[in-house]
């Protein structure tokens, strides 16, 4: 029963701070406007739809209703499904799962926010639990910060190691025109802007985006006829650690570890870091991309920043990560992880333009959330055994 | 900038009043620590982990676990932040008030880590593995504010170096 699924389709919206130019299913439009024609379909061709945002972000629910003018959605089978700042990579895998499984031939995976509808960092603290963990938590920053510090105190890394990876990602968004932010920054810029939360500094950290993000799934019975490059899922992987904040081993990204680990089992690889071409981490934060490829098994525990200062995940490098300029340079938050995804099928499409990696066969891309859980999807060239 | 705000509307000044129940378990905790500022988590028959919040079910497990443990009051910073930048808290919709110091302390005798805030007077005192102790409030009413923070006693000076993969409950190492 179980088919291979192909994605055909990519598309995205011209991102922002604010884009009071649209509304919600006006933005959402956009996106799936974009992927049909790029995967050269039409809404009636479309047999499925997977849309998710957070949902109490933009104060309204239910977006799967609420939407399907913009959606394309408007008497077709739709599912909503929400888990922060995975939500975009969950999409994503609901729509494998939903091809995979034989049930429908073309789906529409749509993520999307308007972030600066709300007030983020309030929202977010909502997500955890409200009599354990709100009285003091922060949002996505201080949890951050708090993993953060215990890893440097753990291998002695420091701010000036997680710069150099800020530099890295803002540097690389200006190949990327759906990028929010397109501007070099230096790591003396990065060390002297404004401590938000110990040891995180502003420049350490993404923005809040307004964004939409469409990818059209195809089974194999009808992927090579859309499109002559599909990208093949080679596999999924999702893992939630636990229930309260305290309970995270900080310093480490155990969801990742566990979720790579599969993900690696699945697909036969044996060393990622040579086998992989390009990565698109959900990346929020400088000091994640030192943790999280330890996690990911791409160097030892420790490792990751001689890793980084020696160049090799710059584009050009042995392992170029976030060629797009990554998180910390748009973060629509629903629908971050979805652009991870199309961003690495572009990669393996060939169709990156500025920000191509060359002779890309086999991508990463991950989502990440608050709780410390992970998504992620391994991409190939190749249609899978 | 007078035509973008004719096109927004905003919620104003409504309010939404939620009540949550914290669970036959953590009603324990809170009476503990109304009545007797004592911490009591619950221990895991299985694998003997020791969990404050203290909860039904063993996670990692998946068993019910009745078993309690007194622990702290006193322990270790885990790891801390000392929040700097100001936003929303949707506890009261008002700004709340930064700089504060908070950390995952790990009281003496649990596994898990007890989030709280931590006194900034000495920020210099604060770092991973200093030891802290609460300072309780006099009116206590049986809920998270009847811990009003938690105070560095002392610092230490050399953290232990730890290999990998050794495997921890909590992110850190003692």
């Amino acid at each position: 029963m179980a088919k291979r699924v192909a994605i055909v389709g990519t598309g995205q919206t011209f991102h922002t701070s604010h884009r009071p130019d649209v509304n919600g299913q006006e933005l959402i439009n956009e996106a799936v406007l974009r992927a049909l024609n790029d995967a050269d379909l039409q809404m009636k061709d479309i047999d499925a739809i997977v849309i998710g945002n957070m949902d109490h972000f933009e104060g309204i629910n239910y977006v799967d209703c609420w939407s399907v003018d913009g959606s394309g959605g408007t008497m077709k089978p739709i599912i909503k499904l929400t888990t922060g700042g995975t939500t975009g990579c969950t999409v994503a895998i609901g729509g494998f799962h939903l091809v995979g499984s034989g049930m429908f031939d073309r789906v529409l995976i749509i993520g999307w926010e308007k972030n600066s509808e709300s007030n983020t960092t309030g929202a977010i603290t909502t997500a955890f639990d409200p009599i354990w963990d709100r009285l003091v938590f922060a949002g996505a920053i201080s949890g951050l910060a708090a993993e953060a510090q215990a890893y440097m105190a753990r291998y002695g890394a420091t701010d000036r190691d997680a710069a150099r990876v800020s530099v890295r990602d803002r540097k690389h968004a200006l190949n990327n025109p759906h990028a929010h932010l397109r501007r070099e920054v230096t790591l003396e810029q990065v060390l002297a802007s404004p401590m938000l939360a110990d040891p995180i500094h502003l420049l350490d950290v993404c923005p809040r985006s307004d964004g939409a993000c469409a990818v059209i799934m195809a089974s194999e019975d009808v992927a090579e006829k859309s499109c002559p490059q599909p990208d093949w899922i080679l596999g999924t992987a999702a893992r939630h650690s636990y229930s309260y904040l305290g309970d995270a081993d900080y310093g480490r990204l155990t969801s990742m570890r566990e979720g790579s680990q599969e993900l690696w089992k699945k697909a036969g690889i044996k060393e990622p870091r040579k086998e992989l071409d390009v990565i698109e981490l959900y990346q929020p934060y400088s000091f994640g991309g030192l943790i999280w490829i330890e996690d990911m098994g791409l160097v030892g525990p420790g490792e990751a920043p001689r890793y980084i200062w020696d160049g090799n995940t710059d584009m050009g490098g042995e392992l170029p990560i976030n060629p797009s300029g990554g998180v910390i340079s748009c973060n629509p938050i629903g629908a971050t992880g979805l652009i991870r995804c199309a961003e690495a099928a572009l990669q393996v499409m060939g169709k990156a333009e500025d920000r191509q990696v060359p002779d890309v066969k086999l991508a990463f891309s991950s989502g990440f959330g608050g709780c410390w859980w992970t998504d992620m999807i391994l991409h190939g060239r190749k249609k899978p055994q | 900038m007078v035509r973008q705000e004719q096109l927004i509307i905003a919620s104003g000044d409504a309010v939404q009043p939620f009540a949550y129940s914290v669970g036959m378990h953590g009603s324990r905790f809170f009476t503990e620590i109304r009545d007797n500022c004592r911490f009591m988590a619950v221990r895991c028959p299985q694998c003997g982990k020791v969990y404050i919040p203290p909860r039904a079910v063993c996670g990692d497990c998946f068993v019910e676990m009745k078993e309690w443990v007194e622990v702290g009051p006193q322990g270790v910073i885990g790891t801390f932040t000392i929040i700097r930048f100001a936003f929303l808290d949707p506890e009261t919709g008002l700004q709340k008030p930064v700089p504060y110091g908070y950390g995952f302390i790990k009281l003496d005798g649990a596994d898990t880590l007890f989030q709280h805030y931590i006194s900034v007077e000495e920020e210099k005192r604060l770092r991973i593995g200093a030891r802290v102790e609460p300072v309780f409030s006099k009116e206590r009413k049986g809920s998270i504010r009847d811990i009003e923070y938690f105070k560095v006693i002392e610092p230490i000076a050399k953290l232990p170096t730890l290999s990998f993969p050794r495997r921890f409950w909590a992110g850190i190492w003692f």
